[in-house]
Order: structure tokens, then sequence, then C-alpha cells
């Protein structure tokens, strides 16, 4: 898990850098300071398992496998990119990993995560979906609906809420009445709980139990991760929304370093961290090279894959 | 041939595909024990189980992308939305998940959903449940726009709609439900984006879709009363769209009338306009004409109704304007 905290932490960290140097186009939203839950998140899922991301999503789509090369490319728009440079930042996307896609639009990843349970379900398979949303996609009305769905007619589904308590500049209390996010359950009869959205070993054990509800087939679960983005909302917001006491207090709590401390304390020998570290670096430096290196996507793909059968003429006109 | 109505023809199609495909499954309010408020899915529930039927809550959003979720793991849903006009509450999933989710992903998915939805005015039902809304789905890139107008091509193109890799909306008119046609035994699929001309004339193309097509033909009749030998083109399919068909027709008659059920701005009926105008403007006659409804709320007391989208009378004088007849 630390290593996959550390690539994610790396990686977005490399992208802030190559953003500030005008090297990257478009917006990129780090989820810098929220790695615990991605990766607790991941942790408690197979291989065959699926997640929904958000448009705050490299961490998700990192935990659950994705490369960080073919990442990087997609963030510089090049063909070697997951999805050929024309997703982006928002839309990574690999659905041979579990991954069904980041997404652009607030709360949008929930239904599409719930009709992946209702697939399971149909097919009779036993994969569970967990879809990642933040504080304020929970008050989309997506919300709602997909869980009532999913409650109605146990679907295997985990709603993963990333309470990192700001939608942009608005605080979450002041456009919701609960305390918790998870205190909602309760309306749709499902388990819910609020976890320390910072410890990743907390996070894995509230999924995997959730994980394992569902699997069994009891239906879905919420889950909220209490957390915070340290950056802005994307590159650029210099944030100023948030009173720096809360920042700085939750600077204190930044996931890495307590799960690093937490490590050392379990006589983690320090040089295997140190070892991890430096192999991370390495491997985002190879994957920034990567990117740089891989050609744009020609010209004429522009129109393709818009549809799958008759592109063509359905583009034309 | 087997004489049944646009209603019956559809059941019959969506039928036969989910005998064919077990990924087919039906998504909607009410198409259980009611078996839609058309009467479409009649039976289905009792045949097919829950697991295929999927009697939703009124969460049209939810549902809807649910839906797009399931195309994503090889589920081809056919979802139901009661009037075309609840589109509102579930654009995000139709026109930002589903038609962008291939393009997006640089190809590795596909969407196979088919949106079906009553539409169209003259039943009624007022400013929320009259629209003809073609126009909202024809602009966005990644979606399919079928409106069959006859049983026929309702059970053929249900059917291609159901097999298509792409999300397709499928347009059905609330007035045609009931109307009875013939249908060809057996397997019956018509594919997407073949026109059909239902009447073959030289002096002027009347191009059209959905319920207009009849209203057309019957212009047409009139107006041979009058010398005036009329084409009429059903499109069928919006998008893809049988340009060819269209250049043809063009071509032989030099007259052209769009008509479309829908308000006249911003409309499809301005889009084929402007294509023949930059086109086909060497083969043209007169400018191309448009029979639309009017820029306004459909109203629900029949004589504003009748005033609002177009009658035979609309286009049997637009006809004559193009041809310079009084």
């Amino acid at each position: 898990m630390y290593t996959n905290m550390v690539r994610i932490r790396k990686f977005e960290v490399k992208l802030t850098d190559c953003f500030t140097k005008g090297m990257l186009a478009g917006n990129i939203h780090t989820s810098v300071g929220q790695e615990a839950t991605a990766v607790g998140a991941c942790k408690a899922l197979e291989k065959r398992d699926f997640i929904a991301a958000t448009h705050r999503g490299h961490g998700h789509c990192i935990a659950k496998g994705a490369k960080t090369d073919i990442m990087m490319a997609e963030l510089f728009g090049k063909v070697t990119g997951y999805c050929r440079g024309k997703g982006g930042s928002m839309h990574v996307a690999d659905v041979s990993l579990g991954i069904l896609g980041a997404n652009g639009i607030v709360g949008a990843g929930i239904p599409i995560a719930t009709g992946s349970g209702l697939t399971s379900k149909i097919k009779g398979t036993d994969e569970v979906t967990l879809a990642f949303f933040g504080d304020s996609a929970s008050n989309q009305g997506t919300f709602h609906e997909s869980i009532n769905m999913a409650a109605a007619w146990k679907l295997p589904v985990v709603y993963l809420c990333e309470n990192n308590q700001y939608g942009v500049s608005v605080n979450i209390h002041t456009v919701t009445n609960t305390d918790t996010i998870a205190v909602r359950a309760k309306a749709y009869d499902i388990p819910g709980v609020t976890v320390d959205g910072n410890n990743p070993l907390e996070v894995y054990e509230a999924v995997k139990k959730a994980v394992e509800y569902a699997r069994e087939g009891n239906g879905p679960s919420l889950v909220e991760c209490m957390t915070f983005r340290m950056r802005g909302h994307y590159e650029g917001d210099p944030a100023a929304y948030r009173p720096k006491e809360v920042t700085e207090e939750w600077r204190k709590k930044d996931p890495i370093d307590t799960f690093r401390a937490y490590l050392l304390n379990q006589s983690i020998d320090e040089k295997e961290l140190i070892a991890i570290e430096e192999e991370m670096d390495k491997e985002i430096e190879a994957a920034n090279q990567f990117a740089q290196e891989s050609p744009y996507p020609d010209a004429s793909e522009v129109t393709l894959d818009v549809y799958v059968s008759d592109n063509e003429r359905s583009v034309a006109r | 041939m087997k004489k049944m109505s646009v209603s019956h023809a559809i059941r019959e199609g969506m039928h036969e595909e989910m005998l064919r495909d077990e990924n087919v499954i039906m998504v909607g309010e009410d198409l259980g024990t009611m078996g839609s408020p058309f009467a479409i899915t009649q039976g289905f529930l009792d045949e097919f189980g829950p697991n295929r039927v999927i009697e939703t809550p009124i969460s049209e959003s939810s549902f809807t992308g649910m839906s797009v979720g399931a195309a994503m793991r090889g589920i081809r849903p056919v979802v139901e939305l009661m009037y075309v006009d609840f589109i509102s509450v579930a654009m995000d999933p139709v026109m930002n998940q589903a038609a962008k989710m291939r393009y997006m992903t640089g190809g590795q998915v596909h969407v196979p959903m088919v949106v079906r939805a009553p539409m169209g005015s003259g039943r009624r039902n007022a400013g929320q449940h009259s629209q003809c809304l073609e126009t909202l789905f024809t602009h966005i890139p990644g979606l399919k726009v079928v409106c069959p107008s006859t049983a026929a091509d309702a059970k053929g193109l249900i059917k291609a709609a159901i097999r298509d890799d792409d999300p397709v909306i499928f347009l059905e008119h609330k007035l045609l439900y009931a109307a009875k046609g013939d249908v060809p035994e057996g397997e019956h699929v018509i594919p997407l984006g073949v026109a059909d001309v239902k009447r073959e004339g030289k002096d002027v193309t009347i191009i059209t879709w959905s319920r207009q097509v009849f209203f057309a033909l019957d212009a047409a009749k009139e107006l041979e009363k009058e010398g005036i030998d009329v084409e009429v083109i059903d499109l069928r399919s919006l998008v893809p769209l049988d340009w060819e068909t269209i250049k043809k027709s063009v071509s032989k008659t030099h007259n052209v009338v769009v008509v479309q059920e829908g308000v006249k701005r911003s409309g499809f009926a301005g889009e084929i306009s402007a294509q023949i105008m930059e086109e086909l403007f060497d083969e043209l006659d007169a400018p191309v004409e448009r029979v639309a409804a009017l820029n306004t709320v459909a109203p629900f007391s029949p004589t504003l109704e009748d005033v609002f989208f177009p009658q035979v009378d609309d286009i049997v004088k637009a006809v004559k304007k193009v041809v310079n007849l009084k």
C-alpha cells in the first residue's frame, strides 16, 4: 500500500511541476492528500472487481492497477495514452483492469457503477463494483437514485464517499445539514460507516467488510472516508477559500507521512521505504519521459471512434 | 405479411431480440405488471423474469446512467422513457456518458443501448408531454437517432437498433402506436440509415420522418389533383442520414420541402435544408422550404394545438410556394 501511495503522490507532484511549466493543458485535479483512501479501497478489491472513478481520479486508477507511463501519456494528450489522448486527466479508463472510467461530471459515475453492479447480478457473477465520489457528489440526485435502486435490488456495489470537505470552494457543512454523509445510509437501510480516510488500513478494513457484504449478495454499503485535498480544486487554484489553519492541521495528517511513521513504528526498516521512494522516483521519471517522447495522435483520429458502426457516414452529416 | 399495430410491431421486435440474445434487457418505469403505458412490454416480466425486465423507480437519470454502466459491461439495455420530454432529467447519461464513452476511452468500450421514447403532438398532452426533441439528440455526436413511421419499419428498426453497438435514440410517435400496417413475416431487420421513398414524383421532394410522413402523403394526394407530382421521402433515421437518397431525389425534382413536427427554430429540418443548400445548390430551382411547428410551447387546447404543429394544409402551401403556385 505504501508503494502505491507514494506512486500516486509522485505522479501527481510531477503533474503539478509540468503544469506550472506550461507543459500540460486542460484541467488537472490532483488528489494530493487523499492517497490513502484510493489505495486502501482498491486494496480491498480483487482484480476482477470494478471501480468508477471521479474527475479527481488519478489515484483511483493507479490504485486499481493503471500504469503510470500510459496514464502520463494520456494526460499529455499522446496517442500512447489509455484513451489515445482523447480523454485526458478526467477520463482515464481501462476496462480490462476494471476501471470503468474517471468522469468529468460530478456524480455521473455513481449510476454507471450501479449498472456494473446490475450486470454482475444479471450474469450471476461475483464481481463487486466500487463507486468513488466526493462529498459534493453526494448532493447530486444520482446519489439518492442509485443507492435507492442498489438497495432495493441488493446490487453488489460499494459507494465510497471521499469526503474532502470542499466542493471546489464550498464547505460541505454550509450546504448539507448532516455531520456525516454516511448517516444517510439509514435512509436506505444499508450499512454506513465513516472512517479516517487518511489511514489506509482503516479504509481497507471498512471497504473489505463492505466488499464481502456485497459479494455475499447482501447489497450495497456506504463508506465515507474523511480526508482533505492539500492542493486547490485544480492546478492554478490557490484555494484561498479554505482557512490556513485547517489546511495546516490536515498537513500534519498527511497520509503518506503518517503511514510512513506508522510503518517505521512497526519496525519496518527505513531503508526499505527509501528504496520504494527511489524506485517510484525512477518510475515516474520514466513515465514522464515516455509521455514526452510519445507522438501526438494523427489529425485523422479526430473523427475516429465516435461510432462503432457506420462511423464515417455518421460523423459526415 | 402480417397486419399489426406499431406498438405490437415494436413489442414483437423486442421480444424476438430478447429471445435471440440473453444480454438484451428492458429498463424503465411500469414495464412489469402494467407492461408499460403503451403496452409495449406486456407479458415480458412473466416470460423473462425480473433480471431482464427491470421495473425501475421514477429515477430517469440514474436508471439511464445505470444502463450505460451495464452496456459498458456487455449488457444491451433497452431503456424506456415514458415520454421523450422526460429526457430533461436524464440528459447527462445520454449526452455526456453514452454518447461520448467510446470516443473518450479511445475506442476501448462501446455502449450498445437503446433509449426508446414516445414523442409527438396531437394527443392534447400539453407542453411537457408533447414535444418532438430529435434535435437534442442529432446535435450530439455519438448518438444515432431513429424515428420510424410504420409498423414494418418500427419492427425492423428496433431490431437493428438493439443489435447496433452504438447508443440509439429510438423515437416513437404516440399517435402512430395504434396505426396498423403490414409487417413481413420471419426475420425482418432494417439497417439504420436507409431512407424509404414512400411515393415517387418528379416536381417536388418532401423530406420528412415519423408521423409527418402521413401528412406529407396526404398533401401529395391533394397536390396531385392540381397537377403537382410530389416525391415523399421518409428518412426513418436521422443519424446516420441517407444522403444518397436525398441527393438523388433533389437532383430529379429540383424543389424541396422539409417537414418536421417539432418547433422550427434549430430543428433538424433546418439542418437538412442547410446541407442541401451547401451541396446541391445548383440543383435547386427554388429555396428549400421548411414546414415545422411554431416556436412556442405545445398548447393543451385542441384548437391551439392544431395550429401549433404542421397540418396537411401547411405542407400543401409550402409545396405550392416552392413551385410558385398560389
